[in-house]
């Protein structure tokens, strides 16, 4: 790949469309032609990449978040903590002479530490998640986003994995479901991105409005449409209308659903799909320099 | 009032589709669309929309270039590094604030303020069986969690007002912020999952949620003929974890064309098998 360094996001606005189907192939078949390249698992509240592809000596770094503690002794029930939280994650009822801060709604922003005047604040660090890094071949790697169950946002996992992943040739992200902030975390920091989803209504739906964000957000963008011929034609006519790439048409086909549920890639198995990647991955370059 | 959510951890599992099918069954009741930055289910209950309501974020925050000193305080304090010195001045990129104010209380000379943003909002109606209520979110907005919270508490007081015992609630994919938001204080929770590695593993995970809030939980298998063997495996699992599953639903092209037709599959084709095993799953739920 002579046409330099990019980092590419596979993104949906709906889930289970794919992105992880087409990122692991997009990987595989990169690695297969011995690109320096990376992929980034973004999805971390459900990370799965590694159901597909492992890789070896494991590094593992974890990410955590401030969480203030308020010492009622030095407290004095000021409240301006309290006021100063976007978030509501501090209880306050002065009458009482009660204030506790709940963690798990804390976005970690230091508005109260700054708002303290008697010193009653410190914080202290809560685990959100892990990033995984693991070498896969000679000049590739997989990096895992993967937040702890339940914490407000992955946000902070997410931007740490693609920290890790670096600048490389090629560095997939495969990103998390939606247009809210997990989304945009990752998809802003790419230089292209492949929007996966499917020819039904519910498809077609989501798709608008993913590429509505990505708009905003100024990204050059194309489409693959997964399960192709098991919906209708809308999406076909609709991408036609506003001049959208279509970068690939991935049929549906039972035997590779069956092959994918069991953790197989079918790019390293059957050639037609190996080449079908292998077209995906020239056809984004051409693109991302168009 | 009893409320049950539809969750998956996995997208794509057919949260919608099988929430959209038990919708339309049996009593009437109050459905809750909180997949607010992916909502599909009023393309399949094609509620009349009666009222629509703003939901304010308030996620732009702007400088004031001719106010600012160029102190640099906001930026130094600021922890999403969402300010940026370019070009001879501080900007705020709206990608990344998280819209704390604390650049806001910090600048000495009042030259940061907060623009409300009014592009999102949520939608109460009528569809056929009964109540609905829907958001939509705007694009590369924030606080997805609470305008969820928003159409939970809205579903709440539209059942109290129509006298609808039963809120159905289709939740979001992933394990953060939307999907606590759409679940907690729920009474049950029915977890959609699929067979294929990635969606047994989130099935795991979403389990780990739902215990962590105490909430019951039963699960369904959609398209489980699409890989016996993975569909074995997760039985084993749920035996194993005490956890009741209460439907196996098979990968059907009636389920696809039903949602061509913006239909249920209940509605389009109720004689097919995976119309027969909703109705079985429909009475172990809603008749116990």
């Amino acid at each position: 790949m002579r046409e330099g360094r990019m980092k590419i996001a596979i993104a949906s606005g709906k889930g289970g469309t794919g992105k992880t189907f087409v990122s692991t192939n997009l990987f595989w078949v990169a690695a297969q032609k011995g690109i320096d390249c990376v992929l980034a698992d973004c999805d971390a509240e459900e990370p799965n990449v590694a159901e597909f592809i492992a890789g070896e000596n494991e590094q593992v770094d974890e990410v955590y978040q401030q969480v203030p503690v308020i010492d009622p002794e030095r407290c004095t029930f000021c409240g301006l903590c309290y006021e100063y939280c976007s978030y509501n994650a501090i209880l306050y009822l002065p009458e009482k002479r009660m204030i506790q801060v709940l963690p798990d709604l804390c976005h970690d922003c230091g508005a109260c530490s700054y708002a303290c005047q008697a010193g009653a604040i410190t914080e202290h660090p809560k685990l959100l998640g892990r990033v995984t890094r693991a070498a896969y071949g000679a000049a590739q790697h997989l990096v895992e986003g993967r937040a702890e169950v339940g914490v407000y946002t992955p946000v902070p996992v997410i931007t740490h994995a693609i920290r890790e992943a670096g600048d490389r040739e090629l560095v997939l992200l495969d990103s998390p479901p939606g247009i809210s902030c997990p989304f945009i975390a990752t998809v802003d920091r790419a230089d292209y991105v492949v929007l996966v989803t499917e020819p039904t209504p519910f498809g077609l739906h989501d798709l608008k409005l993913s590429v509505a964000t990505v708009r905003q957000l100024g990204k050059p963008f194309g489409v693959v449409v997964n399960r192709a011929g098991l919906g209708d034609n809308e999406i076909y006519r609709w991408l036609e209308q506003e001049s959208i790439p279509l970068l690939l048409e991935i049929p549906f086909d039972r035997e590779v659903a069956r092959i994918y549920a069991e953790g197989g890639l079918p790019a390293a198995v059957d050639d037609s799909y190996r080449e079908m990647f292998s077209r995906l991955l020239t056809q984004i370059v051409q693109q991302k320099v168009l | 009032m009893r409320q049950i959510v539809i969750i998956s951890g996995k997208g794509g599992t057919g949260k919608t589709s099988l929430s959209a099918a038990l919708a339309t069954m049996g009593e009437q009741l109050t459905v809750a669309d909180c997949d607010v930055d992916a909502a599909n289910l009023h393309l399949l209950l094609q509620p009349d929309d009666h009222s629509r309501h703003p939901f304010s974020t308030g996620a732009k925050v702007v400088i004031d270039q001719q106010l600012c000193t160029q102190c640099g305080a906001c930026m130094d304090a600021c922890r999403f590094d969402a300010i940026r010195y370019q070009e001879d001045r501080y900007i705020i990129s709206e990608t990344s604030c998280d819209g704390c104010r604390l650049c806001m209380r910090i600048c000495p000379t009042d030259a940061i303020s907060m623009i409300e943003s009014n592009g999102s909002y949520w939608t109460t109606g009528t569809f056929r069986n009964g109540w609905m209520v829907h958001a939509r979110l705007e694009p590369g907005e924030e606080n997805s969690g609470k305008l969820v919270s928003v159409v939970r508490e809205q579903s709440r007081q539209l059942s109290e007002q129509m006298g609808a015992e039963t809120i159905l609630i289709d939740g979001p994919p992933g394990t953060g912020c939307p999907t606590i938001s759409a679940m907690s204080g729920a009474d049950l929770a029915l977890l959609v999952t699929e067979p294929s590695r990635s969606g047994f593993h989130d099935l795991k995970r979403v389990k780990q949620l739902t215990d962590g809030f105490g909430i019951p939980s039963v699960v369904v298998i959609n398209k489980y003929d699409l890989n016996e063997q993975v569909t074995a495996v997760i039985e084993a699992w749920c035996r194993s974890e005490h956890l009741p599953l209460v439907g196996r639903i098979p990968f059907e092209p009636a389920v696809v064309e039903a949602m061509l037709q913006c239909r249920t599959v209940v509605e389009w084709a109720p004689r097919s098998a995976a119309a027969g095993e909703i109705a079985a799953i429909h009475r172990q739920i809603f008749q116990s």
